[in-house]
């Protein structure tokens, strides 16, 4: 795992690298990444920040009006070599900057697949009001409100949404992206140390959204075998049918699990053969209720 | 008959909403009430509800901004003591759907009826005393501007008590937004009463624009202009600009929702990532209306409390219509996980960064105003310095949002948070504090006291850098925003700091408005006798405290970048004034209710529209109409104020300067 900008790393982590969700302890390579480029941004930036906020002190200090010692030159109201400075060092910062975001963006783009020999798990995520559905297209498995993926394998997210955007957030894995109806994103993540880590809807969706997290577990390539033989030994079927049903505003849904899905259903979703997520029920045309969810 | 209204639209089971509008009502009440029995009533109308003075309306802006800040503040204390209560088994004293509610109206009234109105306030103000100018260029529009903003307002809170309020966040996004998602009434409470004051914003905006371009004071040219002056030209030609743009995404919302349009729906080819962009295209240039002007009012302070002009004058200007430039054209950071490819993201990443150069530029240039300076430290100069010192780190941490590789770990975080409030807090209301503070006297004629205006800095500092402390820590630690709940225990602690922070932030209210009241009690030893009591440098100071509804008997002559500053000057060499003047009448706009009948009507198109009550949004257009009608069909535009009623206004100034002359003969400054 990179440890560049690691000069930083003690003190942020004595201020917040401590829990089990920090984003400057990650478990993967993207996240680990991610977190580099912010740390080595934070530095170049800092080095021009400090001097300012300490130019900013003195200067007040110095030139307070009861200081004898300190000139005073009203007249010093322009100089041609200072705005030169003045101009010249954001900009050659942000100049150097620019190339740290192109190369990031590059190199860490969501879509770009990850440079493992091991051929990636492929994960379709569909975001519904207010849980996550998990969708193993080759184990033709499916979860509820938790996922499981083996370490050091790359995982190819495909996501989208059943209604509203959601955003897919594992916070020490690294990157996360937008769930949109009718439409899929790409994201390429991957766990390398075996755990439970806490992942969360992080665009606002509705009176839900703050219960609608979940669990993704790393484990071992020969457990995820294990574990994927048990969910297809333990029976269920997720159809258009059951998706439907699935579809329907709920919260707090405990983590389940499918041993068979409809073939395609994810594209299904994305394509909108099986239609957007209907809401709220209360509320509409006839319905009295004109905040819905309070006559609960 | 009523639409949508009935009887369940009052929220009678949930206590809170109806206590605080119960409170708020009774004291409105008991307020109309005293005015009516003391007999102000007249005075009010005529002086300040009609006025087309601006200085009333900018006076009246502020106070409704400052109002509104409060009661954004009351928000912003649920939400702090929501989170700190519901962790775990916990669930708060907020429901969901009540939570919602206050974090979207929080973002809405802060940034729309807070701190926009007390910009514009400012804006209205002090420009056309800086300029040298009577009023400003369309006096009876102003009025119009002000009261549509205070429709918008008086919609926002009757969403506390009738109905609800948007439970989507304050920009709302779509299909979250749509019908199918939010049936109820609150969005369409937001759509309304943003489109009503949007309206009163665009015609402000096109009125200071027309102000700054077309009436200054005669020699002065563009380049003479104060930075104030300057930043608000740039603020009011990013509205003109940017304004449209979010009342064309909000119609075009209306419409999917009144209508069954499916612009941004799920369904029928509608597109929900057009709302993002059009919403951010509007919404980004929207910052940088509230933060220029308060560029503006720190540069004023600098110059002024380092007894200094401006350094790099030129330089400045120039980073400004930098700043207005590339405003538009970094809205996209706003979603870069969205998904678009690594070369939009990256392109839209380095534009960001790019626009903080212009701000580094103004950093730069204002310590270099305080180089060879002579400093002093009344509460706007300390609002200023705290405001360099934690704006560079908002800045900072804005650049580390625009770099797209952390901004995937970041975005909507609690850091994300932090950010934009640390901005926002430090630039605009650390500067419309110092502005407030600064031009007190210029609007009132007396000063305000500095031990409680002292009082109200530090406390308000250190409760600021609490609260956004723990949350930068926060989302650092993966905490997402706008959580009704928190599941994850660990977060606890910092939690509970920001409920601390906030504790203080509580003290320094108090302690503002301590300051309003106790200079108000002793506003005689406060008062400002000459019109220039921080030893200013531009127009404003040149003319009395408050300034004759004329603003100058006679219109100033500009020969350089500080006029006044020569004036002062050339008076302290030869110990006497220049000769009097020749004065002549005066034509000034006469008042109108126009602004305060049309915002009436506005109030109800809009309510009308909210509850489907389809009589009643024809009258109010009607009603707006023949207002409109009425005052075009006007016969008196303006009233006269003799000469000799001029002449004795302005000899009283000129005594108390020379008086100023005389007491400050033995120390020249």
């Amino acid at each position: 795992m990179p440890e560049r900008g690691g000069r930083l790393l003690p003190l942020l982590l004595l201020l917040g690298g401590c829990s089990g969700a920090s984003i400057l302890r990650p478990g993967g390579p993207i996240g680990a990444n991610n977190r580099t480029i912010l740390l080595d941004s934070l530095v170049i930036m800092l080095a021009i920040i400090l001097p300012t906020m300490l130019a900013t002190l003195a200067f007040a200090w110095w030139f307070r009006a009861g200081n004898r010692k300190a000139k005073y030159r009203p007249a010093f109201v322009y100089s041609g070599r200072i705005e030169l400075i003045v101009w010249s060092i954001p900009l050659l910062t942000i100049l150097f900057l620019s190339g740290l975001i192109w190369i990031g963006s590059h190199a860490l783009d969501p879509a770009k697949p990850l440079a493992e020999k091991t051929p990636p798990l492929e994960v379709q995520v569909v975001s519904l009001d207010w849980k996550w559905l998990f969708v193993y297209p080759a184990q033709g498995i499916a979860t509820l409100n938790g996922a499981v993926v083996p370490t050091g394998v790359p995982v190819r997210f495909r996501l989208t949404s059943a209604s509203v955007m959601n955003s897919f957030f594992v916070p020490r894995l690294g990157s996360q992206i937008y769930t949109m109806n009718g439409m899929a994103t790409t994201l390429h993540l991957q766990a390398d140390r075996p755990g439970s880590y806490y992942g969360q809807s992080a665009h606002f969706s509705g009176d839900g959204f703050s219960d609608m997290h979940f669990r993704l577990q790393a484990v071992p390539v020969a457990e995820f075998t294990r574990w994927v033989a048990g969910v297809k030994a333990a029976g269920g079927l997720l159809d258009g049918r059951a998706y439907r049903v699935l579809a329907r505003q709920s919260q707090h849904e405990p983590a389940k699990h499918w041993s068979a899905v409809q073939p395609g259903l994810f594209d299904m979703v994305v394509a909108q053969h099986l239609p957007p997520a209907p809401g709220p029920e209360q509320g509409r045309d006839g319905q009295p209720q004109i905040s819905p969810g309070t006559a609960e | 008959m009523l639409g949508k209204l009935t009887w369940s639209a009052i929220p009678f089971s949930q206590p809170i909403p109806l206590i605080a509008a119960g409170g708020v009502g009774l004291a409105l009440l008991a307020v109309l009430g005293w005015i009516t029995v003391k007999g102000h009533l007249p005075y009010l109308w005529k002086e300040w509800i009609t006025s087309v003075d601006h200085k009333r309306i900018g006076v009246m802006y502020v106070l409704l901004g400052l109002v509104m800040l409060l009661r954004g503040f009351v928000d912003a204390i649920m939400m702090r003591t929501q989170q700190a209560s519901a962790i775990g088994h916990a669930q708060g004293y907020l429901p969901p759907e009540h939570y919602d509610q206050i974090f979207s109206a929080h973002g809405t009234i802060m940034i729309f009826f807070g701190a926009m109105p007390v910009v514009i306030g400012l804006m209205n103000f002090v420009v056309p005393l800086q300029l040298g100018v009577r009023d400003v260029a369309f006096p009876t529009l102003n009025s119009t501007s002000f009261w549509l903003t205070a429709a918008g307002a008086l919609l926002v809170n009757m969403s506390l008590v009738i109905g609800e309020f948007a439970r989507t966040g304050w920009l709302p996004y779509a299909p979250l937004s749509e019908t199918t998602y939010s049936p109820g009434v609150g969005v369409d409470y937001y759509v309304w009463a943003i489109q009503i004051s949007g309206v009163g914003t665009l015609m402000s905006g096109i009125n200071l624009v027309t102000t700054i371009l077309k009436l200054r004071a005669p020699g002065m040219g563009y380049l003479r202009m104060p930075m104030f002056c300057w930043t608000a030209l740039g603020a009011n030609m990013l509205i003109v600009a940017a304004f449209p743009i979010l009342t064309a995404t909000l119609a075009m919302l209306t419409l999917d929702r009144y209508l069954g349009f499916h612009f941004f729906t799920n369904e029928a080819g509608g597109n929900m990532m057009m709302f993002v962009n059009l919403i951010w295209a509007w919404g980004h240039p929207e910052v940088y209306i509230l933060i220029l002007p308060a560029f503006g009012i720190f540069s004023e302070i600098f110059s002024t409390f380092s007894s200094k002009p401006l350094f790099g004058y030129r330089s400045m200007v120039a980073a400004t219509l930098f700043i207005v430039v590339v405003s538009f054209t970094v809205w996209l950071h706003h979603f870069f996980t969205m998904g678009a490819g690594a070369d939009v993201n990256a392109a839209f990443g380095v534009a960001t960064s790019i626009i903080a150069v212009g701000t580094g530029v103004k950093i730069y240039n204002w310590l270099f105003t305080m180089y060879g300076g002579r400093l002093r430290f009344p509460t706007p100069m300390l609002w200023s310095l705290a405001f360099m010192m934690t704006f560079v780190i908002g800045g900072m941490t804005g650049v580390l949002l625009a770099v797209p590789p952390a901004d995937f770990m970041l975005h909507n975080s609690m850091f994300l948070v932090a950010h934009f409030h640390n901005v926002i807090n430090s630039g605009v209301i650390f500067g419309a504090f110092a502005g407030i503070t600064y031009w007190f006297p210029k609007a009132f004629g007396f000063r305000l006291d500095e031990f409680w205006g002292k009082m109200a800095f530090w406390l308000t500092l250190a409760g600021f850098l609490i609260v956004f402390g723990a949350l930068y820590v926060l989302g650092l630690e993966g905490m997402t925003r706008r959580l009704q709940h928190i599941d994850f225990t660990e977060w606890a602690p910092w939690l509970y700091v920001s409920v601390a922070g906030i504790g203080v932030m509580i003290l320094g209210v108090a302690a503002q408005i301590l300051q309003i009241v106790v200079s108000i009690r002793n506003r005689e030893a406060l008062r400002d006798e000459t019109g220039d009591p921080w030893d200013g440098r531009s127009l404003e100071w040149a003319t009395s405290s408050p300034p004759p509804a004329f603003n100058f008997a006679v219109l100033p002559k500009v020969h350089g970048e500080e006029p006044y500053w020569t004036i002062k000057r050339q008076a302290i060499e030869s110990q006497g004034l220049a000769d009097e003047p020749k004065y002549e009448a005066i034509e000034m706009p006469r008042n109108s209710a126009t602004g305060v009948v049309t915002a009436f009507f506005a109030t109800l198109i809009g309510f009308a529209m909210i509850w489907s009550i389809w009589w009643l949004a024809a009258l109010g257009f009607v009603g707006a109409y023949a207002t409109f009608v009425v005052f075009a069909w006007r016969d008196e535009e303006e009233k006269e104020i003799p000469a000799e009623e001029v002449a004795r206004i302005d000899r009283a100034r000129r005594a108390a300067r020379r008086k100023w002359l005389e007491d400050n003969r033995e120390q020249p400054a």
